[in-house]
């Protein structure tokens, strides 16, 4: 049986982890709002991007003559993009992204594949080192970045890709989370080497357009396929930072619902036991007083 | 006149999205109208101006500082690095655009890059100079 002290200590240090729960809730409340509008209306773009590449890459798979970017080599060596937040105390947020990543890495191993990983952001290198330390091939730290922009991307995006001109890997994927709601993260995988094709329905519906292109086809994939990779991670690094703060905001949300069950029911026996030593000290008394 | 549809995006924002009748679009070729049925096509834009024509009377101007234009059966998509409202681009906003591509050109690797940083440098002065600001 703790004694009455204790009892109020432990009340008190619960209280406290409670107003930081609290706290921490509503900094990722309105910071949520912030990286959500941006989430949103990065959308369009990189949509319209992926939509515009994909048509582009059906058009000239026809003709044989691939760029590497577009169509890919081989498919030994993969790239596994891995995003994560920089902070934890974002309930399974890390977690989900990595368990994805880790899964998909297995399984490519298992196919005889070499799997190498650039993780974007602390906590997924520190979730993942442990398994695949020796495939890591570098951490980009984000911590210094106060607001995410196209020059983050841009910096990832072309370290991407000189990583796939230097011949250092064959497919490339990205690893994040999608923002649906405040409730709902969703862990996706999304190719970025070589572009993803259209599912099927949609290219059914349209006739294939044979593109005129101005300047000309080279120049203009040239700098159009670094661009997508940039946006595309972009969206990821958007979508991330949205989710992040959800995650953050339910994790927060349920560890001060429990804090304040912590503390009714430790105020409870703080009570109890408070009442029972009175009672015990009267009748103390009391028995001593009839004794005399 | 027929329209067509238009989406016009900027990595932050959809800027634009509806029917029009015509889009004249800056290529680094050469400025271009879109109308319905255009031939399919990609082109690059240089930093010049979109015009959008809603209707005949109704035109809506926006500065771009460069991106992509692409033509399919099923419309027009533009994918500018930014859109501004013509009204509300000023002298500041330009020098900043020019900053950024000098930045370009100072660390360019090779020729070609560098060329194209230079003439898009040239393009920004050029469209400063015409719209007097």
């Amino acid at each position: 049986m703790p004694s009455l002290k204790d009892l109020r200590n432990r009340i008190a240090s619960v209280k406290a982890t409670q107003k930081i729960t609290k706290a921490m809730q509503m900094v990722a409340a309105a910071k949520l709002r912030r990286t959500q509008t941006a989430a949103v209306s990065a959308r369009p773009y990189a949509d319209r991007m992926e939509r515009v590449l994909a048509n582009l890459a059906a058009s000239i798979a026809t003709r044989g003559q691939v760029p590497a970017l577009l169509g890919g080599g081989g498919d030994s060596v993969h790239l596994l993009v891995v995003c994560t937040a920089e902070r934890g105390l974002c309930g399974a947020f890390n977690a989900s992204i990595a368990r994805l990543a880790r899964e998909a890495a297995l399984s490519l191993m298992g196919q005889g594949k070499t799997v190498k990983i650039l993780c974007v952001g602390k906590k997924g290198h520190d979730i993942l080192r442990r398994q695949f330390g020796g495939q890591i091939i570098e951490v980009i730290d984000l911590r210094a970045v106060r607001t995410l922009g196209f020059g983050d991307a841009d910096a990832i995006g072309r370290k991407i890709v000189a990583l796939h001109q230097a011949g250092e890997f064959d497919v490339g994927t990205l690893y994040f989370s999608r923002f649906k709601s405040v409730i709902a993260q969703i862990p996706t995988a999304q190719q970025l080497i070589p572009v993803a094709a259209l599912p099927p329905e949609e290219k059914a519906g349209q006739p294939r357009a044979a593109y005129e292109y101005e300047p000309d086809e080279e120049e203009i994939l040239a700098a159009l396929l670094p661009r997508n990779i940039s946006i595309q991670v972009l969206r990821a690094l958007l979508e991330n930072a949205a989710s992040e703060q959800g995650a953050r905001m339910s994790a927060m949300d349920s560890a001060s619902r429990n804090a304040g069950e912590m503390i009714k029911k430790q105020t409870m026996t703080y009570n109890r036991s408070r009442q029972a030593m009175i009672t015990k000290e009267l009748i103390e008394i009391i028995s001593g007083a009839e004794a005399l | 006149m027929a329209a067509f549809h238009l989406e016009l995006v900027s990595p932050e924002k959809l800027v634009f999205s509806g029917e029009v009748e015509a889009v004249a679009v800056p290529g680094t070729e050469g400025e271009f109208t879109v109308l319905k049925d255009h031939a399919p096509l990609i082109a690059m834009m240089k930093p010049g101006v979109v015009v959008i024509e809603e209707a005949p009377a109704k035109k809506l101007r926006l500065f771009v500082p460069g991106g992509f234009a692409e033509v399919a059966p099923s419309g027009l998509t533009i994918l500018a690095d930014k859109a501004l409202p013509l009204p509300e681009l000023d002298a500041a906003t330009l020098d900043v655009e020019v900053g950024n591509v000098e930045e370009e050109i100072a660390g360019a690797k090779g020729n070609e890059a560098r060329r194209m940083a230079v003439e898009k440098r040239d393009q920004l002065r050029e469209l400063r100079a015409v719209l007097k600001i």
